[in-house]
């Protein structure tokens, strides 16, 4: 057992920081917002290039041939600089959808949750979209529409492009997921600390104060808890142990955001400040498929198929 | 990332398991909580079992007499006896995961000598002297004086919390040496003898009914100052080696125990009608979440402290932080399942949940982990 990162992942996982740093740094990301929610199909070819959409897909089909582990290593990745755009969705169409793997083509999902996300960007969707109704989304950057109950949520519709691959999506939507609320509550965490050492009150930087250490201490708690629970299911790809890194993500990100604003103070809610961003990403994230109460509901069932035999 | 066990480590599993099934059957039955003597016996029997089967002091290094165990091994030893249901450490504690290991990492070769192979053999008991009564918490604010007199060091003041005072035969002992340095400079680490004169042991009653640790009074207890490990004053870098180690692996069985409780818990809940209850059945779900994901923490931690030549990183801290409320959540849902049966002492799960309230406090109090985990892992500035 050597439950670390290998040098291979680690060097993809700089490669990958290095990357989005270049490509969607904060100022990128601001800009973003001022924009509004247009899809930066550049980015989009650019991170198809590098990989990120093939990562999964065997070499000899022009993959990278990486595993589970990898994808949610760059997913991570993406989740830490709030990356916009269906990545998600594009990832799981490697190989399915024309253009899918190489970022030519923009592939967004009907998610279990009955949302769309990017649904008038993409080029592609999977799923029934009938009837969808937009929203007014929270987060600035992941245009939501809302799919009628009636209308279903299978990957078969409107756009449909061949069959799911031999592992079912929702799992890996919610392993996914839980790898970007990872990142972005790894970033919150850091956020809130670079602010507590610099922001000084009373004479002395606020981090100095315990009650602003132990908010600090406890989002790193709760990331480091979260990522082994978040590396380990990418090892098993089994349905509980994602189902509870999933939980341990969303709390993750959720919190870490809130007390990241509250570390902040007033400056924390204004739209100047990230922290915003931080917050309403993670809420977005919570609502997709495997969500609380569909994975606390999965691991209660799994107690008592363990034992109540 | 790689969860699955070399095959070295899978016949490690495979014989220690083998050996556990041959001898628990035989063990003689575990003797009631306040029966001191023969919770003593009990123990040091098990380790006599350990010894002789060449399991004792596994984590140990070589050259102190244990096994050299990896982490990994050592991970897996803690995992298969809690599943087996085998003997914890008890009475042993102090011995083999703090007191041993600090005399093997800065004892002189008599010292290894005269201390670590009854320890190993189940013959000798150890206590904690750290923690005083105004000295919790701030440990290095501890006021136990000891000067030097000949060839002894005469010792007075008085310690708290200390398990098994009682039946021990040694207490690691920290003593200030120089009362006019900083607070964490005079102080130096001794091994006292439990039958000095001038030791008196108190028993302390927990909320939970039972005697688990006592006062101990000290009046002018002589020490040979042979028995001091580590130089005059420097007794606060030598608990600090060590501290770690207690925080690292002491909890790996707990967690595969809560785990194994948790599924009692959800098959209770299915017997007496609870389960419907959606509202608790996914805190029961969120709780096996809890615990999976404290065991891959376990895990990444031995991983990472095996790459590191067993050093274990602070990690531990972040760890027990979370775990400690993990534990009291657990208890506090099972109390819920139980309904007004949760209010009998007679049901394991009550007495279980009172005993859990202490884990925030023992070994660094969840405010002072916070404060651990802000400073040294976060980099945030010491503060008033």
């Amino acid at each position: 057992m050597d439950f670390q990162l290998t040098d291979d992942q680690r060097a993809l996982k700089a490669g990958v920081r290095e990357l989005l740093a270049a490509r969607f740094g904060r100022e990128r990301l601001r800009a973003a917002v001022d924009e509004g929610p247009r899809l930066d199909r550049a980015l989009w070819r650019e991170l198809g290039e590098a990989g990120f959409f093939a990562l999964r897909l065997p070499e000899a089909d022009g993959g990278v041939g990486l595993g589970l582990p990898e994808a949610v290593l760059v997913f991570e990745e993406a989740g830490r600089v709030l990356l916009p755009g269906p990545l998600i969705a594009t990832h799981l169409a490697a190989g399915v959808v024309d253009g899918a793997a190489t970022g030519e083509t923009v592939v967004t999902a009907v998610d279990g949750g009955g949302l769309v996300e990017w649904l008038a960007e993409a080029d592609v969707v999977r799923g029934d979209a009938t009837g969808a109704e937009p929203l007014r989304p929270v987060d600035p950057l992941t245009p939501l529409h809302r799919v009628p109950v009636s209308g279903g949520a299978g990957l078969t519709g409107v756009r449909p492009v061949g069959s799911t691959g031999a592992l079912p999506t929702a799992p890996l939507t919610s392993l996914f997921t839980a790898a970007e609320q990872l990142g972005t509550a790894a970033r919150a965490c850091e956020t809130a600390v670079q602010h507590a050492r610099a922001r000084e009150q009373f004479g002395q930087p606020i981090g100095a104060f315990q009650a602003i250490k132990h908010l600090c201490a406890q989002m790193l708690v709760r990331v480091e808890l979260a990522r082994a629970a978040v590396y380990a299911a990418a090892v098993t790809a089994d349905p509980v142990d994602i189902a509870a890194a999933r939980l341990l993500a969303d709390e993750a990100a959720v919190r870490g955001a809130r007390d990241c604003l509250q570390v902040h103070g007033g400056m924390g809610f204004t739209w100047e400040s990230d922290v915003h961003l931080f917050l309403k990403r993670a809420w977005t994230r919570t609502q997709r498929t495997g969500g609380v109460t569909e994975s606390e509901e999965l691991l209660a069932a799994d107690l008592v198929s363990a034992v109540g035999r | 990332m790689d969860l699955t066990y070399t095959p070295e480590e899978e016949e490690f599993r495979a014989r220690l398991r083998e050996w556990l099934a041959g001898v628990l059957p035989a063990l003689p039955p575990k003797p009631s909580p306040d029966d001191w003597p023969g919770r003593r016996a009990y123990d040091l029997g098990w380790q006599r079992m350990l010894y002789d089967a060449g399991y004792a002091g596994l984590h140990w290094p070589v050259d102190a007499g244990g096994r050299g165990a990896t982490p990994t091994q050592h991970l897996i030893y803690l995992e298969e006896t809690e599943k087996a249901g085998a003997p914890y450490v008890g009475a042993n504690f102090v011995g083999l995961l703090h007191a041993g290991p600090t005399i093997a990492s800065e004892g002189t070769p008599a010292q290894r000598a005269r201390w670590l192979p009854p320890v190993l053999r189940g013959e000798e008991v150890w206590c904690q002297g750290f923690s005083e009564p105004d000295a919790g918490s701030d440990l290095a604010a501890l006021r136990t004086r000891a000067w030097r007199d000949g060839d002894d060091y005469v010792v007075s003041g008085s310690k708290i919390w200390t398990s098994h005072a009682e039946v021990a035969d040694w207490c690691e002992l920290l003593v200030r040496t120089d009362p006019a340095a900083p607070k964490h400079r005079g102080i130096s680490w001794l091994a006292m003898p439990m039958d000095a004169p001038g030791i008196t042991v108190r028993p302390l009653r927990t909320l939970a009914g039972s005697t688990e640790f006592a006062e101990v009074f000290l009046d002018e207890v002589r020490v040979p100052v042979s028995h001091r490990v580590g130089a005059e004053n420097d007794g606060w870098r030598v608990t600090m080696v060590t501290l770690s180690y207690e925080r690292g692996t002491a909890f790996v069985g707990e967690v595969v125990a809560c785990r194994r409780v948790l599924g009692e818990v959800a098959r209770e809940a299915r017997k007496n009608g609870r389960w419907d209850d959606p509202a608790l059945r996914r805190r029961l779900g969120g709780l096996n979440a809890e615990f999976r994901a404290l065991w891959r923490l376990t895990q990444w931690n031995v991983s990472e402290a095996q790459r590191n030549g067993g050093v274990p990183g602070v990690g531990g801290s972040v760890f027990k932080l979370r775990y400690s409320h993990a534990r009291q959540e657990l208890y506090d849902a099972a109390a819920e399942v139980l309904g007004p049966e949760a209010l009998d002492l007679g049901r394991e799960w009550t007495l279980d949940r009172l005993s859990s309230l202490s884990y925030t406090i023992a070994a660094g109090t969840s405010q002072i982990q916070h404060n651990i985990v802000a400073e040294r892992i976060l980099g945030l500035p010491k503060g008033r």
